[in-house]
């Protein structure tokens, strides 16, 4: 991924930014850089990033708190290869669901086990009737069209119809990365 | 390394670690004490866990969005004739960050990502005039929930 970021330069670009994304300066764009291939796994994984781009640990520590409070940063977490650690079936289920219902229902989707990601998406009439994605990861088949099954009876009456699309192969996997440097033009 | 070799400790601090790492100054340490290992075990652990691929990576998990940029999930579909041709001309774009395919007529998923939320459209236009095939764009409406946690 190539993602620029506070591209002063670019009035338009930092006019539609939030608040949020206004507040990301020059360090913290830094600090973004060195980590989003990983954090180091040295007892001070902060100062390690901080000698890395002449700031302290403590900044670091402070920067990426900051970051976390206003959501730039989901979490620092341990990311699964689904099939490694033996999820083998990984199923994106889609529900075509009454528009009036759907803000409701797909939170109520989202909370159940097992949903790892949980959006509402456009609809593209007559080929793709569904509004709900909810992505599904089991060991076998029968244990994602398990889950499908609970999230079918919490939808009800309001979802119309549903599939189970199952990954068959991964074509690419590289991940979100932010360029190195901000495209001058 | 397999599934079958992972121990009981492994498998907690996978979990554990699937949940986040704290912020605070010796975020491993803390995570360690509370697994009853010390910290060089569980950077051990945790280093020959992610060189061997059990973990696909370790480290901050950033907000695309939030970040200033584009992101959508956008589907293609292939004939399958076609289908490896077509693999390596969506591939070919940088902002092609997924790309999965499905059992559905709807054969090709990819997520792109981009510099710019303006910048979605272009790169779409462009994978069209590459394939041949128009491009499904779906971009998220609403996130009710993205939290991915797979208890080994």
């Amino acid at each position: 991924m190539s993602v620029s970021i506070c591209r002063s330069s670019q009035g338009s670009v930092r006019d539609a930014l939030s608040p949020d994304e206004r507040g990301l300066d020059e360090r913290d764009r830094a600090i973004v850089l060195a980590t989003q291939a990983g954090l180091p796994l040295v007892p001070d994984p902060w100062g390690a990033v901080g000698r890395e781009l002449g700031l302290t640990g403590e900044e670091v520590l402070a920067r990426m708190r900051a970051m976390e409070a206003r959501g730039v940063i989901r979490r620092i977490a341990a990311v699964p290869n689904h099939y490694r650690l033996g999820y083998v079936a990984n199923g994106m289920t889609v529900w075509d669901v009454d528009d009036a219902e759907v803000e409701r229902l797909g939170r109520e989707v989202a909370a159940i086990e097992g949903v790892s990601h949980c959006y509402r998406r456009p609809r593209h009439l007559p080929h793709w009737p569904y509004n709900l994605f909810a992505m599904l990861h089991g060991r076998s088949r029968e244990e994602v069209e398990s889950q499908a099954e609970a999230l079918r009876a919490r939808l009800g009456e309001a979802c119309r119809d549903h599939r189970i699309l199952y990954s068959s192969r991964i074509l690419k996997k590289t991940g979100l990365r932010l360029a190195r440097r901000a495209p001058q033009a | 390394m397999s599934l079958a070799e992972l121990d009981g400790v492994d498998r907690r601090l996978i979990n554990r670690l699937q949940e986040g790492l704290p912020l605070v100054a010796r975020p491993y340490a803390a995570v360690a004490e509370a697994l009853g290992v010390t910290e060089g075990d569980l950077l051990y652990r945790l280093e020959r866990l992610r060189e061997s691929g059990m973990l696909s990576r370790f480290g901050p998990m950033y907000h695309a969005e939030r970040l200033g940029g584009g992101l959508t999930l956008a589907a293609l579909a292939v004939p399958e004739p076609d289908f490896e041709r077509v693999v390596e001309a969506v591939n070919a774009f940088p902002e092609v960050a997924h790309n999965y395919r499905r059992e559905h007529a709807l054969n090709m998923w990819f997520v792109l990502a981009t510099e710019t939320p303006a910048r979605i459209g272009e790169v779409i236009a462009a994978i069209e005039a590459a394939t041949g095939l128009p491009v499904f764009n779906m971009p998220k409406e609403e996130e009710f929930h993205v939290r991915l946690h797979l208890p080994v």
